[in-house]
This record gives structure tokens, C-alpha cells and sequence, in this order.
């Protein structure tokens, strides 16, 4: 089957594993994202600062818009550890209103802020609506021209980081078409924002009212490049995700094994009953074979039918594997899994939330399914 | 150590060994032929199979990197690696002496004295000396550390007392890597055990054929009755017969001894399967259309594609860096599973048709697929079971305490 990609490497991912894994780890500490999680702003912005000083949000943007000019492949480590941690920042959603703009942007927009979100600024992406699909075609958000302006209407759902971005990137109907919008964030009025009360904890995430919003003719993405913008997005947020529920499934399941360790029941270590091992070597299984998917689709980032096929695999594996381990680990901490503090439901809700952005597990699979057999 | 050849070295051999195979490979001889060397069920089988061997070993592709000396081809891996490729490329029959050429042939290139590499390996190669394994019994299935079959040694020699199951091939071989109960005082169980080269065709050794749950043969439970053997066949001294063991196990993964090349087991051909529901029909419609089935297909589609990418991550030791265990140990576990689980999904493609076993001109591709899922319980069971896999990989990948 020839749409089936391999796995490999490069030496820069490598390096930026290496790197991420000491950052993520020194600078979010479980105490830390438990007192963010309370927090407005919901992240440092001190460690936000480091990760545009260390260039991570340059890595896959071209080195002519002052990039590093690397891949999606190399943001893969990055945003595997940071779910590993429960780093939880605008990392995620700048990278991919960087790949939007790469894909759909002209070359002024590209000029205008590439260098910007290269340098540190945030950015997100506004895509969801009222409708719940994850279709990202089936919008009704709309756009009209009016003279040199274009009028937006309509609402859109988990927007992500929204009051840290100066940039917000929205899908939008216009004459029949997806369109995305260009909006600096600092147009926006009082109300248009409105946080919104999400299942992860560990993000923040807002209704954006596009109603009385008014943007310059040339904030609109090309739209000779509508479908490739619309892929670009999907892919690399499919991606994003899958590295960082990989992470989060190993963070787990090291969670749930520190529990099966120390925890004594009728005289005896849990963790040698085989009722709580077998079941944790399966989702331990099932973790390692995220991860080989994760790898694979990043190396495979970029290559025609064999990078989506990739990537909704990792997806799909990701989302099914941190879930299950997740959930395990819940029960397996019995009555202290039911708790608050019992960091495991914070793993199960961020599964949870991942899956809403992106499309869980079956519908990746449903994707998959075309690719594969017709 | 051999040199690792040039590219164009490499091109030229890989070249032949594709012409080779894609001349001389026959994949339909006109009867079934099994998927693994425990399959192996009439005479026709191991004969077709242990022929086939026979060429490809004399052809240069099996044992192209063991010793020369020893009848190996003296070569580095990459061109074992490049006949293999070729081997699978052309859906080649398996290797039929699996226990020699995976097992006893890598212990004894280690291990071995001069004598014994000279006297084993060579035949082993060529398929002339058939080995089999001799560690389960029919009371110790699981614990093979508790084996019972009993070796006293008399003067120069050790008379053999007990039983072995589950041997393949177990009445067509001319050796048996044997685990025996030297010392029943031992300190504990795995200290009484010592590991020996036992030859088979001798007074006091009998087999009888097991009858599978396929209703073909394919093992036998062996019986040792005052057998006699020369103490030569000790190896690696009395009471070191549990780590002689555990080191067969060690060189499926060709860190130690260079992989003797070829497989012993044919992997599932997931084409097959996919081809197989796209002609299966459900309500009027073709099976991939139905769309429960496509998402079960899609999973393992994605379990398929996970475990093959495996066996490359396995060798890239960046992406093992925090359980280098994980991967190795749970292979086996992840694979046999897998197959058991494909092959028992396969059957409900049939629909009526599922009815239908080997034998019965009806039976979808002659029965191929209720075969295959029956038998692949050996894969399950045999070699430690998936509970047991489970076991090992808590306590040795993921530091969780014993069982007991």
C-alpha cells in the first residue's frame, strides 16, 4: 500500500527533543500547573517569553521570514514534551496560524507576520461553530464586501488563548466560499470576546463575536489557496495534538505506575496484582504505538497522500491511547482517582479536549478509511 | 568482522539475490503450505520445505554472514539483510529449521566449542539436520523454570527420564535443544537445570503426534525413557541450564550472533485481507462499504502499520532513550495478538460462507482463514503466553513488583 509512510529522524528534532525535555520539565512542575489553572492569563508569561527567546515559534517558518526554516517535524518534539508537562501555552495555536499564513497568506501578509510570530508574538485560530462538525468547510460565519472593508458576522467557538493573541485567524464564508480573515485582536471590541468555560483546565479558550467587525479587503487570505490553507490547518493541528496527547499518555501512565508502585493493599504492592498490570502494559503498548505514529508523521510531514494518512493515524492512535490510559489511571487510583487533586482527570479532560479541537479517534478514522480502501 | 560492502557492492548482490528468488520461488507447489515452521503437518510440507532451504542455502542466501568456516558465507549483514528483502519481496516459503538456524545455531556460534561449530552448523544450514526444542512439559506449560524431566549423570553419560511437549518438528529432527533437571537440590529451580544438545534418533527417546485444534498435526509430546546420551551433548556446564535458555531468547534481536537471515513465520499479508472484504458482500453491497467494518478495518489498519514501523524504531535508539526494553519485549505480545484478533475478524467477512471449513471445494480461499485464526493460538499460547508476555514486560519494561 503505498500511502503508508516510514519513520525517521532528523539530527535538529533530536537536539530540540533533548532541549524540551529539561524545559518542559523544569519549568512546569505539576504544583505550577495546578496554580496557572486559576490563574486569568492561564500561563507564565515569563516561560511564554523563553520559548520565543529559545525560537521555538520560528522553527517551521522559512528563514527569509526571519525562520528557522525547518518543519512541522521539528515542532513535533517540542509540543510532545509540552503535553508530557501540561505546559499549556499559545504555542500550539501560534504554530498554526503561522502554517495558515505560509499556506493561504500573500506575500505581504507573510512579510507582515511571519517576522512577528517568529519574534514571539501570539496567535490563534478561530475555526469552530455552533455546529460541532469537524468539517471546517461547514461554516456559516460570513464575510461581505463593502466598498474597501469587509464585514464580518457571526460567532466562533474555542478560540484558543483569543486574549493573548494579537492575531486571530478566522474562517468565514464569503460569496459561497471559505475564506480566512486576518484580525488584530486590538480592533476587537470590549464584548467580543467571551471566556468560555472548557474542559481542560489547563487551557483558556473564548467565543469570538464577529458581528461589527471590520477588516481591510487585503486581511483576506488567497483564495486561489482555500483548499490548501484548509489542509494545511488540519494536518497541522492533527499533528500538533497527536505529539502532545503522546506525551500526555506517557505522562500518565508514569503516574498511574508511581501509584502501582508504592500503593499497598491487603499486604501486598498493587501493582504486582496482575488485575492493574496487565491492563497497564496494554495501555503501555498502546502508548508506544502512538508514538511510532507520531514520529512517522512527522517524517512524513509534507509528503502528498502518505503525510495525511500519517497524521490522521497518529491522531487517531494518540487520542484513543491517551484516553484509555487516562481513564485507567482514574480508576486505578480508586477513591483518590475521584478526587480533584488526583492529577489523572487532568489527563482525561485534556484527552477529552484535544479531541474536540481536532476530531477524535473515530472520525480520524472515518477519514482514514477513504485513503485506505476506495 | 566481515567489511561493510559499498554501495555498489551492496546494488550488485541485491540484484542477483532479487534475480535469484524471482526465478527460483515457488509460492502455489499445489498443496498448502504453512505459514510457520510449527505448521508443519505432512510429509509433503516438510519436504517441499526442507528442499526449499536446501537451495536457498546452497544459492548463498541463508547464513550468507555466519562464519565461513563454519559454512556461513563469511559476508556482512547488509547482504543477508538485501537476500531477505528479496525473500519477502517474492512471498518466499519460510525456513523450515527454525530451532537450528534461530535458536541453537546462534548459541552455539557463541558459546560453542570449535568442535561442536564445526560438527553442527553446516547441516543445520542446509536443512540436512533438523532441530527441535525440548524446554516445555505437559505439567509446566507456562513455568519453564520448574521443568522436571530428569538427567543423572552415569560415568560419560546422562540417562534421560520425563516427557516433553509442544515439540515442533519434534519427529523429524535429528537434535533437540534439551532443558533437563540436573540437580534436584539446587538452591532453587532455575540452579538444577543444565542445557543440552540432544540427539534424537536414539534407544529410549519416542514421540507421538499431538492433534492440533485444526485437526492437522504439527507438534509432538516427546518421552524420554532411560535414555542414554554421551555427556558431551552438556552444554555450557551443569546447573547453567537456565541462562543457556534465556540466551536462545536473546538472539532474535542478531545483537550478538549475526541474524541467520530468511523467517521462520510468514508475516499476514494485510492486502490479502483488505482484498478479501472488498469481495465479500453484505446486504447487496460490498463488505468496505458497511461502515462499522471500515472502522474496524481502519484500526488495524493502524495497529498493522504501529507494529511494522516498530520493527524500524526498534534500531533507533533516539526514539527508545526512556524504556529501551518497551519496544523489544513487547513485540511479541503486540504481533501474535494482533493475528489472532485480524484472522478472527476475517471470518466475519464470509458471512455464510464462514460455515465452510478446509476441505469443502465451498470454503472461502480452502479454509486459508479459520485455519490460520485456530492456529495462531500457538503464536498466543506458545513461547510464553500473552498473559505471561504481560508479565514480563510490567516487571522489565515498567518496573512493576513480581507476581506471585
Amino acid at each position: 500500500m503505498d500511502n503508508l509512510g516510514t519513520i525517521g529522524t532528523t539530527e535538529e528534532q533530536i537536539e530540540l527533543m533533548d532541549v524540551a525535555t529539561s524545559f518542559c520539565r523544569d519549568k512546569s512542575p505539576i504544583d505550577k500547573v495546578r496554580a496557572l489553572m486559576d490563574d486569568e492569563l492561564g500561563y507564565d508569561p515569563q516561560v511564554w517569553q523563553e520559548i520565543g527567546e529559545l525560537g521555538w515559534l520560528a522553527i517551521a517558518i522559512p528563514e527569509a521570514h526571519g525562520g528557522v526554516g525547518l518543519t512541522m517535524a521539528e515542532v513535533v518534539p517540542i509540543a510532545e514534551q509540552m503535553g508530557r508537562n501540561l505546559l499549556n501555552t499559545p504555542f500550539g495555536t501560534t504554530t498554526l496560524a503561522a502554517q495558515a499564513i505560509l499556506a493561504g497568506g500573500n506575500e505581504a501578509q507573510q512579510a507582515k507576520w511571519l517576522p512577528k510570530i517568529a519574534s514571539g508574538c501570539a496567535a490563534t485560530v478561530a475555526l469552530s461553530e455552533d455546529n460541532g462538525d469537524w468539517d471546517l468547510t461547514n461554516i456559516t460565519c460570513s464575510a461581505k464586501q463593502n466598498g474597501d472593508k469587509i464585514i464580518l458576522s457571526g460567532k466562533k467557538q474555542l478560540v484558543r488563548w483569543a486574549d493573548s493573541a494579537e492575531l486571530i485567524i478566522a474562517s468565514v464564508k464569503m460569496d459561497g466560499d471559505v475564506r480566512f480573515a486576518l484580525i488584530e485582536r486590538s480592533i476587537l471590541g470590549e464584548t467580543a470576546l467571551r471566556r468560555e468555560s472548557i474542559i481542560d483546565e489547563t487551557a483558556r479558550s473564548f467565543e469570538l463575536t464577529l458581528d461589527g467587525v471590520t477588516i481591510a479587503s487585503d486581511d483576506l487570505l488567497d483564495a486561489g489557496r482555500t483548499r490548501e490553507t484548509i489542509e494545511k490547518i488540519d494536518l497541522a493541528a492533527g499533528l500538533i495534538h497527536a505529539a502532545e496527547m503522546c506525551g500526555g499518555a506517557q505522562a500518565v501512565i508514569d503516574y498511574t505506575l508511581e501509584y502501582l508502585k508504592t500503593r499497598k493493599q491487603f499486604d501486598k504492592i498493587i501493582g504486582s496484582y496482575q488485575a492493574l498490570k496487565h491492563p497497564t502494559v496494554d495501555n503501555y503498548v498502546e502508548y508506544e504505538k502512538a508514538r511510532t505514529h507520531l514520529y512517522s508523521a512527522a517524517h512524513s510531514w509534507g509528503e502528498q497522500g502518505r503525510g495525511e494518512v500519517a497524521v490522521r493515524m497518529a491522531a487517531a492512535q494518540a487520542h484513543t491511547s491517551y484516553s484509555r490510559a487516562a481513564d485507567r489511571s482514574i480508576q486505578f487510583h480508586g477513591g483518590f482517582g475521584f478526587t480533584h487533586d488526583c492529577d489523572a482527570q487532568l489527563h482525561r479532560r485534556k484527552a477529552i479536549f484535544d479531541g474536540a479541537l481536532i476530531g477524535d479517534a473515530a472520525y480520524q478514522r472515518s477519514k482514514l478509511a477513504g485513503m485506505l480502501f476506495d | 568482522m566481515a567489511d561493510k560492502p559499498s554501495a555498489s557492492e551492496l546494488k550488485e548482490y541485491s540484484e542477483a539475490a532479487d534475480a535469484w528468488f524471482k526465478e527460483n520461488t515457488v509460492r502455489d507447489p499445489g498443496f498448502m503450505l504453512p505459514l510457520t515452521f510449527m505448521e508443519v503437518g505432512t510429509d509433503q510440507q516438510f519436504d517441499f520445505l526442507r528442499e526449499w532451504q536446501r537451495k536457498v542455502y546452497e544459492a548463498g542466501y541463508l547464513g550468507a554472514s555466519w562464519p565461513k568456516e563454519y559454512g556461513g558465507g563469511g559476508l556482512h549483514t547488509d547482504f543477508q539483510r538485501a537476500a531477505t528483502r528479496a525473500m519477502k519481496k517474492y512471498d518466499a516459503p519460510i525456513m523450515l529449521n527454525a530451532i537450528g538456524n534461530g535458536w541453537a545455531g546462534p548459541l552455539i556460534l557463541d558459546l560453542g566449542t570449535e568442535e561442536q561449530k564445526q560438527k553442527y552448523i553446516k547441516p543445520m544450514l542446509s536443512a540436512e539436520d533438523i532441530w527441535c526444542q525440548g524446554f516445555s512439559e505437559p505439567e509446566h506449560g507456562s513455568d519453564l523454570g520448574n521443568a522436571q524431566l530428569k538427567a543423572v549423570r552415569e560415568g560419560d553419560e546422562y540417562v534421560l527420564n520425563g516427557s516433553k511437549i509442544w515439540t515442533s518438528l519434534g519427529d523429524r529432527a535429528k537434535y533437540m535443544i534439551l532443558l533437563a533437571r540436573t540437580d534436584f537440590d539446587a538452591p532453587n529451580k532455575y540452579a538444577g537445570l543444565s542445557f543440552f544438545l540432544n540427539p534424537m534418533n536414539i534407544d529410549g527417546i519416542s514421540t507421538s503426534r499431538i492433534k492440533k485444534l485444526t485437526g492437522e498435526y504439527g507438534f509432538v509430546q516427546t518421552f524420554f525413557s532411560d535414555a542414554r546420551i554421551s555427556a558431551d551433548c552438556l552444554f555450557g556446564g551443569e546447573g547453567n541450564g537456565w541462562s543457556m535458555a534465556m540466551k536462545t531468547l536473546e538472539y532474535e534481536r542478531g545483537a550478538k550472533v549475526k541474524p541467520v537471515g530468511g523467517y521462520f513465520v510468514k508475516e499476514l499479508d494485510v492486502m490479502q485481507i483488505i482484498e478479501l472484504a472488498k469481495n465479500s458482500v453484505r446486504n447487496g453491497k460490498p463488505l468496505l462499504d458497511d461502515p462499522v467494518m471500515r472502522d474496524k478495518m481502519t484500526q488495524f489498519m493502524i495497529d498493522i502499520q504501529a507494529l511494522n514501523l516498530n520493527n524500524t524504531r526498534r534500531r533507533m535508539p533516539q526514539l527508545m532513550q526512556d524504556r529501551p526494553m518497551g519496544l523489544p519485549l513487547m513485540n511479541k505480545l503486540a504481533r501474535t495478538e494482533l493475528i489472532r484478533e485480524l484472522t478472527e475478524f476475517s471470518l466475519g467477512f464470509q458471512g455464510t460462507k464462514a460455515g465452510y471449513y478446509v476441505g469443502d471445494e465451498n470454503a472461502v480461499d480452502d479454509g486459508y482463514w479459520h485455519r490460520s485464526y485456530l492456529n495462531s493460538f500457538s503464536a498466543t499460547i506458545g513461547g510464553g503466553t500473552s498473559q505471561i508476555q504481560r508479565n514480563i514486560i510490567g516487571e522489565h519494561a515498567l518496573g512493576l513488583p513480581k507476581t506471585r
